[in-house]
């Protein structure tokens, strides 16, 4: 059965939120990262768009805006300034070599597309194959939070996380009810400014954004 | 007026309490308001308990109060056992409020606001607990009890070993809490289909296995017991009520306590529609290693309030008994019996909240006046606190069961019931429960030397160290509290016949019979006037009249003939204080004779040794049997647990994606 042209468009998004994911397990830079979160916000936007315009699901027109403006400007702004004043953009050392994480990416790829099979095939919006891809992403961000031992990164992993998970709702459902996808939206904004103050006062007391130096903080 | 039914009035009085102790809070800086608190606490006390006393007549009554969660609101309901204990709760507790507003005279404002909200907390807490009718506000009611008995308990908290004992006694609150919840848990999955509220008539319209019916009562008896101090979950009350403010340890002890006491009847008796005779047993044996092993550890104390505490053990074990036999009667049938047994133990519930409160708020007085707890250091109190002594010297007698005090009346009652189990179907019961009824009397024995231990080293013979010198008698509050007390021991046990048919409403609420009185009113004969019968006032004119008999014939005749003469002094030429028996002295046969159950920790001195020294501690052996292992096993748990804490967030996030991808091949399959 050929595929209708937007549902083309959006899996070919789909690919490319998959290909991001990848790219930022393999970024070594924090600049680069935060470039490609943004170009990741830009494709979930989009996808979002064509998938309300394709269905005529008004209320996902929002949810895009709502992406739009916050992970592709504002956010990125916002990391791009905190790089700036903590003077960070260093190399990033991760603590599995980067090969080795890829490889284990595509074995979590390919178990999310397992574990997605059954689960789109109950599915029964337009966008239902794109599932196995939002789950693998979800799972390829967590991974990113593993291997990384700089602050910065850790928090752009849980945001690519929620990417992910964004993706996976517009994808099975068409989207959480619009409630719950403004909730989110603030929640997420709300954290990355707190987790903003606390890049500050972690290297206030450590002298470096390295996690590592927490390990001083545990009880034994 | 007509129109609040009584139930209405019982919240309206928890509302009061609540109020008074907010109220506390905001009026702390005007000392002259803070202390008219009390007195209006004990005023609405006063109240509850007529409330109690009108529902006793009347008819049960409920109401919905929309408060709670959204779709579970509270069920409040008074009915005869509601009532009963709504009675002994405001009853007990107006002595023991009037006793607190003199103790807590000189405490610092500040703390003393504190004390009031939780006081005023706890007395509504228990209130709520006797009225609720669902299972989620009687568990809101029982948490708001222990956590604010918890803050009282903690009330010296600058000390450690009174944080210890919070602790301890917060952590067998919980336990038991967790099992009442469970219970409460399967009483309402055996209830009816699509029935999803926590309400006791659904749990009552349940039909219940006997499999599901024996859990939740274990359950209960679990739960519940850990509150009374069953032991083996006793190990908190001789901690926490020694630790306590004395009017807390009162109220505590004579009114929390009864609180599991009413659970478990409420559970037992009404919720659950299947009982089964096993359960009786072992209620029965419980009670009775409870109630031997609570007097003979109480028997060997030196601390005042230690020794009340392991008393209320052995009083629990008693009521526990009771309860026991209760359920064997009921479930063999024998309506009239079970009836008999039930208004002992509830009658024993109400005497022992008066004359151990009247004990605590005793030794509260003589705690306050001397700063000491240890009996080896006190002596002679008599002559400096005469009221005190005179007042704790009725409780003494009345918890010993000496007639023509209450705490006769009840054992009397308990055996009569013992002696009559040979009419039970069950051989093998029939052959053991002689055994039970002899320990009951045993455990009454040595409470009554417990007694004699406690009133004899603390009240009588000469000072044993400075401490007594500079005691004062206690304030007329207090004494007014204690009176009070005093006097509800001597009604209690002067008009038995009345409070049993007080009690009537009650008992055949629980066991459908109620129990029949044979004699007249001042005559009670509970099963047969031929069989036995006890005249509480025609005692207590014989014993008044011996008593003045002996008094004229010891001024006229003895006194007539005194001779005053230096003595040969029996060979004892110097007489020293230290000379008198002292409390460790007079628990020593019993520490002899029982030394299989405690763990006694001795120093002995030196024959040599120009400064002796001797150090002797009975430890409760079950610490290191039951308890010990326990808290071994937990700690290792912990210490392996712990290993998982890195420090390291990777880590942390492994473990969170481990357990996800975990979780998901799991959903896959």
């Amino acid at each position: 059965m050929a595929l209708s042209y937007p549902l083309q468009v959006v899996n070919l998004l789909a690919a490319l939120l998959l290909l991001i994911s990848f790219a930022m397990l393999s970024q070594r830079r924090i600049a680069g990262l935060v470039t490609l979160f943004a170009v990741q916000g830009a494709a979930l936007s989009l996808s979002t768009a064509i998938v309300a315009w394709s269905t005529g699901q008004h209320h996902l027109y929002y949810s895009a805006a709502l992406t739009l403006g916050l992970k592709v400007f504002a956010m990125p702004y916002y990391f791009f300034r905190l790089i700036r004043k903590l003077d960070v953009d260093r190399d990033v050392e991760p603590m599995i070599t980067i090969p080795t994480t890829m490889l284990i990416g595509i074995v979590l790829v390919i178990f999310a597309f397992n574990l997605a099979m059954p689960i789109s095939q109950m599915s029964g919006t337009v966008t239902r194959s794109t599932l196995g891809i939002a789950m693998a992403s979800v799972l390829l961000a967590f991974l990113m939070m593993i291997t990384r031992s700089k602050a910065i990164p850790q928090v752009i992993g849980f945001l690519a996380m929620e990417n992910g998970l964004f993706f996976a709702a517009t994808s099975a459902t068409y989207g959480m009810p619009m409630v719950v996808e403004m909730g989110v939206a603030l929640d997420v904004l709300v954290g990355v400014f707190v987790l903003g103050i606390f890049f500050f006062q972690i290297r206030e007391t450590f002298d470096s954004l390295d996690l590592k130096h927490m390990e001083k903080l545990k009880e034994r | 007026m007509m129109d609040l039914s009584l139930v209405q009035l019982a919240w309206a009085g928890v509302l009061c309490w609540l109020g008074l102790g907010l109220a506390a809070l905001l009026v702390q800086r005007l000392r002259g308001l803070l202390n008219l608190i009390f007195p209006l606490g004990a005023i609405v006390a006063l109240g509850l308990a007529a409330i109690g006393a009108m529902a006793l007549l009347g008819h049960a009554s409920a109401i919905v109060l929309p408060i709670g969660l959204p779709d579970l609101p509270f069920h409040l309901r008074l009915d005869e056992l509601s009532a009963f204990f709504l009675i002994l709760l405001g009853g007990a507790a107006f002595g023991v409020t009037l006793y607190a507003w003199g103790y807590f005279r000189h405490q610092e404002s500040g703390s003393l606001a504190l004390l009031l909200l939780w006081y005023h907390l706890f007395l509504a807490g228990m209130t709520t607990v006797l009225l609720a009718d669902d299972a989620y506000a009687f568990m809101v009611a029982w948490e708001v009890m222990a956590l604010s008995s918890y803050f009282l308990v903690t009330t010296d908290h600058d000390q450690p070993d009174i944080r210890r004992a919070g602790f301890l006694y917060l952590l067998i609150a919980h336990v038991g809490a967790v099992a009442l919840l469970l219970c409460f848990g399967v009483l309402q999955g055996g209830g009816v289909e699509g029935a999803g509220d926590y309400t006791f008539d659904t749990m009552r319209l349940a039909e219940m296995t006997p499999f599901w019916a024996s859990v939740a009562f274990l359950l209960a008896l679990f739960g519940f017991g850990a509150k009374a101090g069953l032991v083996p979950m006793h190990v908190w009350l001789p901690e926490a009520h020694p630790a306590a403010p004395s009017p807390v340890s009162a109220l505590m002890s004579g009114v929390m306590l009864k609180t599991a006491i009413y659970g478990l009847l409420r559970v037992t008796f009404d919720l659950l529609n299947v009982q089964l005779g096993w359960w009786g047993a072992l209620a029965l044996a419980l009670g009775l290693v409870t109630a031997l092993y609570g007097v003979i550890f109480a028997a060997v104390q030196s601390d005042m309030k230690r020794l009340l505490a392991w008393s209320s053990i052995e009083n629990i074990g008693v009521l526990l008994a009771g309860f026991g036999l209760t359920l064997i009667f009921y479930t063999d049938g024998k309506g009239a019996l079970a009836a008999l047994s039930l208004t002992a133990m509830l009658y024993h519930a109400l005497n022992h909240a008066f004359f151990k409160g009247l004990l605590f708020t005793g030794a509260g007085a003589v705690l306050h006046a001397t700063g000491e707890r240890n009996m080896d250091k006190l002596g002679g109190l008599m002559r400096v606190m005469p009221w005190t002594a005179w007042l704790t010297l009725i409780g003494a007698l009345a918890i010993a069961g000496l007639p023509p005090l209450n705490g006769f009346v009840s054992e009397w009652l308990l055996l009569q019931a013992f002696l009559l189990t040979p009419g039970l179907n069950q051989s093998y019961l029939n052959m053991v429960i002689p055994v039970a009824a002899a320990s009951v009397a045993l455990a009454a024995a040595l409470a009554a030397y417990v007694m004699v231990k406690f009133f004899g080293v603390t009240f009588l013979g000469v000072a044993r160290s400075g401490a007594v010198a500079k005691a004062h008698e206690a304030g007329w509050r207090e004494r007014l509290g204690m009176i009070w007390l005093a006097a509800g021991c001597v009604a209690l046990g002067l008009f038995p016949a009345q409070v049993i048919a007080a009690l009537a409403p009650v008992v055949r609420l629980l066991t459908g019979q109620t129990l029949v009185n044979d004699g007249s009113w001042f005559l009670l004969a509970p099963v047969d006037a031929e069989r036995a019968s006890y005249a509480p006032l025609v005692f207590f004119a014989v014993v008044l009249v011996t008593l003045l008999l002996v008094f004229i014939w010891v001024r006229r005749v003895y006194h007539g003939r005194i001779r005053r003469a230096d003595p040969w002094d029996c060979g004892y030429p110097e007489q020293d204080a230290r000379m008198q028996d002292s409390a460790e002295g007079f628990g020593q046969p019993i520490r002899q004779i029982f030394s299989s159950f405690m763990r006694v920790e001795r120093e002995t001195p030196d024959p040599f040794d120009r400064h002796p020294r001797y150090r002797g501690d009975s430890r409760d052996k079950l610490w290191v049997l039951l308890y010990q292992p326990i808290a071994d096993v937990a700690a290792w748990l912990s210490d392996k647990a712990g290993r998982l804490q890195h420090g390291r967030i990777q880590w942390y996030l492994i473990y969170s994606f481990a357990t996800l991808i975990f979780l998901l091949v799991f959903v896959t399959r």
